[in-house]
């Protein structure tokens, strides 16, 4: 068998392998890397960096891989010289190793410019993922970073930083913003939306030292400024890693060159990826080699005959909520611009059109047409009968006409190098039936996602059992599922309402997202976040229920629905001295005063001086509960008290939507806890924990979750389940609903039954939570503000 | 000859932005919603059922009754949802004088204008 030998563990490099794989054995495959790690996606560091993916996310080819397929991985060994007459690669380990084959994946290095003080502790490329975990380390809320470099890698290292916490400036020597792959209206766009982000961004400018006494305190910069600064990050470029082929006496520009058919200057010696030159043009971006490595696989293999033509290249900006995309030659000379703008949608987009065939294209703020026009670009498909068309193409008769026209071979998923081809093929031969599946399958659209609309399409116009997967989507305001909104407050640090609805929404919200991102917020951060009451709905405001003639109701917490008579005299006595319309007892065990005017709130709360009850919000009502074996003939267990614990325990905390409990004594269930959302039935030796019950607008039973023996163990798998519900469901999503929805395994599977670490979790951010937690009605001895309770009083008066 | 009278209501700072504060005035009971750049008033009753505009949730220009989710514009005092072109509610001109918020308040037996 021939000794292949790949030095590289990067992406071109085993995207490459892989493809040589589909051929015959025909190698004994050694791969040097000098990295550490097992092959990983580098073009998603940037969503490591700013919180979105960890670094198992990223991994492309695990372990298991390389020993299925009998690769010899050497990681960590970095190829330090070539003999191509003896056929030997030397390791930094002293290694040789010989080869019946060279490829070389080398990539690229980032380019540091020749500014003095880039040796200083604290400066760092942002290429590996141990630059990465570097960078996370080190970045937090009091730290000052400067990027030199605003191109696609600087403003992404940029977002990341400052997800972390970091205040950051982008230091970029050219007028415009990513200026390779945008002209200056598309960068002033860009510009806008960096520092809405709150990034700020010096253009024209470079920085002329790092300073700092052996670590970096600030930075200096041609207009002769000087900025603050903890942590430097190099994006300004990249350049090939060729001195091994240098060694190895190849043929060498910018980068390694090769032919159409990704040969060498010498025989049995390939290179692929970063680290070569074809018909000029360095390539780095990730979508050329995938193709690259296809073409080398063929040739490698004894299978020479597919040629590598170049590719078009096209640019994303993997920032959430900043869309740019940029590909082929957008300049203006020989061309006709067609552009369109709308600056207070924050978009544009401009084609340029040569010989009625797209020659480049800009998108800024809405990149959703990217796919049809990189098509038009590959194709070089005349456009004189769409000429009126180009910007505002119709929507498709038939949902299915996009993804039909492409070609098998077309990429559709440029982070990650899935085809078409390979998407049916998985649908067809692997039964993909979900975008789920596909994800999980090949691995399409976990990337930066925007390929995500065209594989649905492939999936609908092609799987036979297609389901589209239902999306809760909050409302107009905010075009994201709930689920990953939830994801994106948590990845983006996020912490207020308006904010939010600034970076990702429509800037204004309205009464069913504003309430909505407050719970989750509250939810996310434990209680740690920005509350804005108008945000809120009234309830929340004034912390009681309003009543249709816009007086409010009053029910004060009655734990376990037990009371005492000193109590019940204090109530009584509150009633008489407001003047309450109505006294009434509740379906939930307790009291309620019900016509109490906005203004009396305050006072009402003080003279009751009891908590509030939480009866007005989606958030924990109550417990209610039997008598139990304080004096039931048939209690078996201490339901009023493991009732009254219960509620103590949870109360004050918010939900996606109210909460209703219930503890009994035996399974004559008399407070009803099979129809609650979290119930505890007693029964002779332990606890039944039951979920999901429900029996007002819709009538459910709830599951069993779990039998325990202890009253506390039965408080702690509440616990768990409570928590879990906090996190998983979507607003508004009652327990009966959400329970349906997930199944009962595995909301076990989830939460009683799950290992340790995460029941701790769940525990920890529950406890979080609670330690937050406060008793709405104090705020009646301070309220937020004067006007809370208390109707204005005009300056002037008037007469009626 | 005048058809109203500004009146001094309030300092700004007593109505928290994006929400919504009621003042009587003149046996009517109007509602002031600060929305940052300026201030919208409307009367308070909801054409609906008369619930109170100034406790609802501010959308964008609008303001949605807490009672029933009825959408009515703090501009024109148009009802936006449910469709009901034929209703709508009073609007007042507002203006800052040093700080302090104005009303402006139709004369005494004067027609209620509405600002479309």
């Amino acid at each position: 068998m021939k000794r292949l030998v790949v030095v590289g563990n990067g992406m071109a490099g085993m995207a490459c392998v892989e493809q040589i794989l589909k051929y015959a054995p025909r190698f004994d495959i050694t791969v040097f890397g000098d990295e550490t790690h097992v092959n990983y996606n580098r073009v998603l560091l940037s969503s490591v960096l700013a919180g979105e993916k960890t670094a198992d996310d990223i991994v492309i080819n695990p372990l298991e891989w390389y020993q299925k397929h009998g690769i010899h991985l050497r990681a960590g060994v970095r190829i330090v010289d070539v003999d191509s007459g003896a056929q030997t690669v030397t390791g930094d380990d002293g290694s040789v190793t010989a080869y019946d084959v060279l490829l070389l994946a080398t990539g690229s290095s980032a380019w540091f410019p020749r500014i003095e003080g880039l040796d200083k502790d604290g400066v760092f490329a942002f290429r590996t993922l141990d630059d990465t975990r570097e960078l996370m380390r080190r970045a937090g809320p009091q730290t000052k970073a400067i990027v030199i470099g605003g191109g696609l890698l600087g403003l992404e290292a940029a977002r990341g930083l400052q997800v972390q916490g970091c205040q950051v400036t982008v230091v970029h020597l050219m007028p415009t913003l990513m200026e390779r792959q945008l002209d200056p209206d598309g960068g002033a766009y860009l510009l806008g939306k960096m520092e809405d982000l709150g990034i700020k961004v010096l253009l024209g400018r470079t920085t002329t030292a790092v300073l700092g006494n052996g670590h970096v305190e600030g930075v200096a910069l041609s207009d002769d400024t000087c900025l603050e600064a903890d942590l430097v990050v190099v994006a300004a470029g990249i350049r090939p890693n060729v001195d091994l082929a240098c060694k190895a006496g190849l043929h060498v520009n910018r980068g390694i060159v090769v032919n159409d058919h990704m040969e060498t200057s010498l025989p049995d010696v390939y290179a692929v990826g970063e680290c070569i030159e074809h018909r000029g043009v360095c390539y780095g971006l990730v979508a050329p080699l995938f193709e690259q490595g296809k073409v080398l696989a063929a040739t490698i293999t004894g299978n020479k005959g597919p040629a590598y033509m170049g590719t078009v290249q096209a640019a994303k900006l993997k920032i959430m909520g900043v869309d740019v995309f940029s590909a082929g030659d957008w300049s203006e000379q020989n061309a006709e611009p067609v552009r369109y703008e709308d600056r207070a949608l924050g978009v544009y987009k401009k084609l340029t059109i040569r010989d009625g065939r797209l020659a480049g294209v800009i998108l800024v703020g809405d990149t959703t047409d990217s796919h049809r026009y990189m098509e038009w670009l590959r194709t070089s498909a005349d456009l004189s009968d769409q000429r009126r068309q180009l910007l505002f193409p119709p929507p498709a008769a038939d949902a299915g006409l996009d993804a039909a026209e492409m070609a098998d071979s077309a990429t559709v998923c440029g982070c990650v190098g899935v085809t078409k081809g390979a998407i049916i093929q998985a649908i067809h031969d692997r039964g993909v039936n979900t975008l789920s599946q596909l994800k999980e399958c090949t691995r399409a659209s976990t990337g930066c996602g925007s390929c995500t609309g065209m594989c649905q399409d492939l999936l609908r116009a092609v799987a036979p059992e297609f389901e589209e997967e239902a999306r809760k989507v909050i409302c107009g305001c905010l075009p994201f599922a709930e689920d990953r909104l939830r994801d994106i407050l948590r990845s983006q640090r996020l912490k207020s309402v308006y904010d939010v609805l600034e970076i990702y929404g429509n800037g204004q919200g309205c009464e069913v997202c504003k309430p909505a991102l407050s719970y989750m917020l509250d939810m996310l951060w434990c209680g740690d976040h920005d509350e804005d009451r108008s945000a809120r709905f009234i309830n929340d405001r004034v912390h009681a229920n309003i009543q249709k003639d816009g007086t409010f109701s009053v029910i004060p917490r009655i734990r376990g629905g037990v009371t005492s008579a000193a109590e019940l005299r204090k109530i009584a006595d509150v009633a008489d001295k407001y003047q309450v319309p109505m006294v009434k007892i509740t379906g939930s065990q307790r009291i309620d005063l019900l016509g109490v005017k906005k203004e009396d709130l305050p006072k009402i709360w003080a003279d009751l001086d009891m908590p509030s009850g939480q009866a007005y919000t989606k958030g924990v009502r109550m417990v209610k509960t039997c008598i139990g074996t304080d004096f039931c003939r048939f209690g078996t267990q201490d339901s009023t008290s493991a009732g009254v614990e219960l509620e103590r325990r949870f109360e004050q905390l918010f939900t996606p939507h109210k909460v209703k409990m219930a503890a009994v004594g035996c399974p004559r269930n008399c407070a009803e806890a099979t129809v609650k959302d979290i119930g505890l039935v007693g029964q002779e030796g332990g606890w039944q924990v039951v979920v999901g019950g429900a029996a007002g607008k819709s009538v459910r039973k709830a599951d069993l979750l779990t039998t325990v023996e202890t009253t506390e163990e039965a408080l702690q798998a509440a616990e768990l389940f409570f928590q879990y519900y906090r996190e998983n469901a979507n607003y508004l999503e009652r327990t009966y609903d959400f329970v349906e929805r997930t199944g009962i395994e595995k909301v076990r599977k989830d939460t009683v039954y799950a290992p340790e670490p995460v029941r701790q979790g769940l525990r920890d951010r529950f406890a979080r939570s609670k330690a937050r937690s406060v008793d709405a009605w104090l705020e009646g001895r301070q309220p937020r503000t004067a006007s809370q309770f208390v109707p204005i009083q005009a300056l002037q008066k008037v007469l009626a | 000859m005048n058809q109203r009278q500004w009146v001094r209501v309030t300092p700004c700072e007593s109505i928290p932005l994006r929400e919504g504060r009621a003042v009587t005035l003149g046996g009517r009971q109007i509602a002031i919603f600060n929305l940052g750049d300026r201030f919208l008033a409307t009367d308070n009753q909801c054409p609906h059922r008369g619930g109170p505009l100034c406790d609802g949730i501010v959308a964008g220009d609008s303001v949605v009754c807490p009672l029933h989710a009825w959408k009515v514009r703090l501009d024109t005092g148009a009802v936006e949802r449910p469709a009901a072109p034929d209703t709508c509610v009073a609007t007042y001109a507002t203006r800052i004088d040093d700080g302090i918020l104005l009303l402006a308040l139709p004369n005494r037996k004067s027609p209620i204008t509405n600002h479309k």
